[in-house]
């Protein structure tokens, strides 16, 4: 995987991984890009795009669209699957996630995200063990800060 | 100075505020704040979650590069909660170009070996994510040891830190096989996939590497067939389906080395057809999976009946409703029909039905449809091409080369395969015409040979009628870029559309259109008007009654109002209403005429040179009739005229571009303006309403 980009409906961005380097001019270009090309496709069309050397998987998910961009000789079949099962992650950590929980724990969602992929690709294929893994990671942050004695984060 | 407030209330105070130039302000002070506590040394807890402000703010597209060195503070930091969030400033702000990146290089070797997995975890994630070739370097050894000493957790992640390191450094392929080999014994799901990941890399990277991993066929098919027959699993199902991810990857893998391979293509054969045949397709994540295994069986040395079985289940993907499936379907048989070519054609009934979809993915099947076609199948072939051309007109409408290209195109359908053209696609063509303004001449020139050739194809003939009654000027000025040159004139022209008059193959709608294309011409020509006048008064006493009635309004205009003519300059219309449109706008330019006799316009006779110009822009002198007409109470007027109005009210929206139009255009602009303007006002109010509505709506609901 390339990068991935969530934005809204008016084109807001709410979350970007890039998974190679990219100078930040460059990462502006290639997110309005994406913005521009995504949200004007039509409501029933393929998720699927091309651009550049670049296949372009997105999907909507109530008011935000998760647009991933992958090799040409990736399964863009399986990067629906990829995009869905970071909503399931999300949807499990938060309770009926919607686009104000991302917005509001942003940090929250990469840290998430960061338990799911590593350098564009799946390190855990198993729900229960990503969320397993972010709730400790929470807990120890949570007793370290009790340890501290100071106001949560 | 302002006492900096919490994360959430800051993002709270940015998302309310109402201007760019509000949320730039509430920005400027919060960033101003961060800076001077980042000058601070301590801050107790605060640090993290300025950084994470400050992150924030980088997000929506503000510069945020004074925050780099309070990130290499904070990974150094003891505190978790400042690590973690020290870690994702990294990994936003810092890259490999960045100097400062550098310096966290140390951190986090030391973080490598921490006691804490997450701890480690952090720094093997920020390490994939923006590590430089030589922070890869210097901390490859780490790495490698990670990998064969360690918990499950850890050992996915250097894995695919690993990874990253091979993709920077090539080199250190090596120093990872030995333990990449070792992995695939491993139980544990998130361990194998990483492994199978980085032996990919490794063989794509490597020639020497995929001989040596090519001794790892048999374990690989191991792995697979336990998740293909296992039970339920309840930490990997997804669907029915046993792990899905590591399964594509291993069927990825198993192409890599099967490729140019037999043997190992032969090992695998048994395991490809199990795949294939007994997984579920009912959801995505099966076919995720059979397209897979479909790409594979099609790389790989494969025995011929494995191949047909792929095929076929590309060709059950072509049916599947998914769009998506579809898509995937036309375009990995795309790319074999080269090879498969027979195999690939049985299929061509379905991959033509396909064109009559409207998506992109027409764009896909045309190209594979024209592929397919061949001496021995060009007669079905063009028959089901025709069935679906009005999806070409579609595809080619949206997706088109150039203006030139699309309309080379529908004039090559409608040659061919005219005959079986739905109707509508006469109006819609006629529309595409007229909008492509740089290509009338060429279009003109190009139907009107057509119609010389063949006057069989009702489609073909109307859109040409229209065409040279529209642009007779064009056709009849003789030199034109685009084709080679001829000489038309005007007797030629009328010819053309006499011999459309009088032919019994023409139906009376396109006899219409003949006739209305020659009273056209008489504004357009010089000469010949007469020869007009005379096939118009003919058709006066015409047995059909449409005809008849045209005829006769256009005699009168003759007779009547010879410098009114002009008006029918006009008479452009479209849609199943046609006839009963011409009808009414030609009654409603007589009585135009009939109302400026009674304002004594007809003191000043309109000359055809001044008042009205040229031929081409007789629309500016009809606008500036009617104008004239705009203050005018119009609803007293006969009926006939509010009727015009009605229907060229309905047809606007689709006119907009037309020269000719731009009369009934200024009319029914205010009208329809307005109507826009009202309605924008209540949808302000409530956008902030909505967008919060939107916002809170749960992404999983579906």
């Amino acid at each position: 995987m390339r990068f991935l980009l969530l934005f809204s409906r008016q084109g807001k961005l709410r979350l970007q991984k890039w998974f190679t380097p990219i100078s930040e001019r460059e990462k502006k270009k290639i997110i309005r890009d994406m913005t521009s090309m995504v949200l004007a496709r039509q409501p029933r069309s393929c998720n699927f795009l091309h651009w550049k050397d670049l296949k372009i998987i997105y999907k909507r998910y109530a008011s935000l669209y998760f647009c991933l961009a992958v090799d040409n000789q990736e399964n863009e079949l399986l990067a629906l699957e990829v995009i869905h099962r970071y909503v399931e992650l999300l949807d499990k950590y938060f309770g009926n996630v919607c686009e104000l929980d991302i917005i509001f724990n942003f940090e929250k969602a990469y840290f998430i995200l960061d338990e799911f992929l590593i350098g564009g690709e799946i390190q855990e294929t198993s729900k229960q063990v990503v969320n397993r893994c972010i709730e400790s990671s929470d807990m120890l942050q949570e007793t370290m800060e009790e340890y501290m004695s100071k106001p949560a984060f | 100075m302002s006492p900096s407030i919490p994360l959430q209330e800051m993002i709270r105070a940015i998302r309310s505020a109402r201007t760019q130039c509000e949320e730039r302000g509430v920005i400027q002070r919060e960033c101003a704040a961060i800076r001077a506590q980042f000058r601070q040394v301590d801050n107790g807890g605060a640090r993290s979650h300025n950084l994470a402000k400050l992150l924030y703010v980088h997000m929506l597209g503000y510069p945020a590069h004074f925050g780099q060195m309070e990130c290499v503070r904070m990974i150094a930091s003891p505190r978790y909660s400042e690590k973690r969030v020290g870690y994702l400033g990294a990994m936003m702000l810092l890259d490999e170009k960045q100097d400062a990146s550098l310096l966290i290089t140390n951190s986090i070797k030391n973080d490598l070996a921490h006691s804490n997995q997450y701890v480690q975890s952090l720094a093997l994630c920020t390490l994939a994510c923006m590590g430089s070739a030589e922070m890869c370097r210097d901390l490859a050894p780490e790495i490698d040891r990670l990998l064969r000493a360690s918990n499950s957790y850890i050992k996915k992640k250097a894995a695919l830190c690993a990874v990253h390191i091979v993709r920077k450094v090539h080199d250190l392929g090596e120093l990872f096989a030995p333990a990449a080999r070792s992995l695939l014994a491993e139980k544990n799901h998130g361990v194998l996939h990483g492994a199978v990941v980085l032996i990919t890399q490794l063989c794509e990277r490597n020639p020497e590497a995929l001989e040596r991993f090519r001794k790892t066929v048999p374990d690989l098919v191991q792995i697979m067939k336990g998740l293909v027959i296992s039970g339920y699993s309840p930490e990997h199902d997804v669907a029915g389906i046993s792990d899905p991810f590591l399964q594509v990857r291993i069927l990825r893998l198993l192409r890599i080395l099967g490729r140019h391979n037999e043997t190992a293509s032969d090992a695998m054969n048994d395991l490809l057809a199990q795949v294939a045949t007994n997984t579920d397709s009912t959801k995505t994540v099966g076919n995720a999976v059979l397209y897979e295994t479909v790409l594979t069986v099609l790389d790989i040395k494969s025995e011929s009946g494995l191949r047909v079985l792929a095929v076929n289940i590309l060709g059950r993907f072509l049916l599947n409703n998914d769009r998506n499936i579809r898509y995937i379907a036309m375009t990995s048989l795309q790319r074999i029909v080269g090879t498969d070519h027979n195999a690939v054609q049985r299929h061509r009934g379905t991959i033509v039905d396909c064109l009559k979809d409207q998506d992109a993915s027409v764009n896909r099947a045309l190209e594979l449809s024209l592929a397919l076609v061949s001496a021995s199948n060009i007669r079905t072939m063009m028959k089901e091409l025709a069935q679906a051309a009005s999806g070409i007109f579609h595809a080619a409408e949206r997706y088109a080369p150039s203006q030139r290209w699309h309309i080379d195109t529908i004039l090559h359908v409608l040659t061919t395969a005219g005959g079986d053209v739905r109707d509508e696609t006469v109006p819609n063509l006629i529309q595409l015409i007229t909008n492509t303004s740089e290509l009338h001449c060429y279009t003109v020139h190009k139907l009107y040979r057509a119609l010389l050739t063949d006057i069989s194809q009702p489609s073909l003939v109307q859109v040409a009628c229209w065409c040279i009654g529209e642009y007779g000027d064009l056709l009849l000025k003789g030199e034109c870029q685009e084709t080679e040159p001829s000489q038309v004139t005007e007797d030629d022209a009328l010819d053309a559309l006499e011999t459309v008059l009088q032919s019994h193959m023409s139906s009376p709608a396109t006899r219409g259109f003949a006739l209305t294309a020659t009273m056209k011409l008489s504004t357009r020509i010089t000469e010949n008007v007469d020869r007009i006048r005379s096939i118009v008064s003919i058709y006066g006493s015409c047995m059909d009654v449409e005809l008849q009635q045209r005829a006769v309004e256009y005699n009168a205009l003759f007779r009547k109002y010879d410098h009114m003519r002009y008006l029918t300059s006009v008479l452009y219309v479209i849609g199943s209403n046609e006839e009963a449109v011409v009808s009414i706008s030609v009654r409603c330019s007589l009585q135009v005429c009939d109302l400026l006799d009674l304002l004594g316009g007809s003191e000043e006779p309109l000359q055809p040179s001044t008042a009205l110009g040229l031929p081409n822009s007789t629309s500016t002198a009809g606008g500036d009739l009617l104008d004239l007409l705009g203050g005018l109470e119009l609803t007293p007027l006969a009926p006939g005229l509010t009727h015009a109005h009605t229907h060229t009210h309905t047809h606007t929206h689709t006119h907009t571009h037309t020269h000719t139009h731009t009369h009934t255009h200024t009319h029914t602009h205010t009208h329809t303006h307005t109507l826009v303007e009202t309605e924008r006002e209540p949808e302000v109010k409530n956008l902030t309403k909505t967008k919060l509505q939107t916002e809170t709506s749960s992404l999983r609901i579906k």
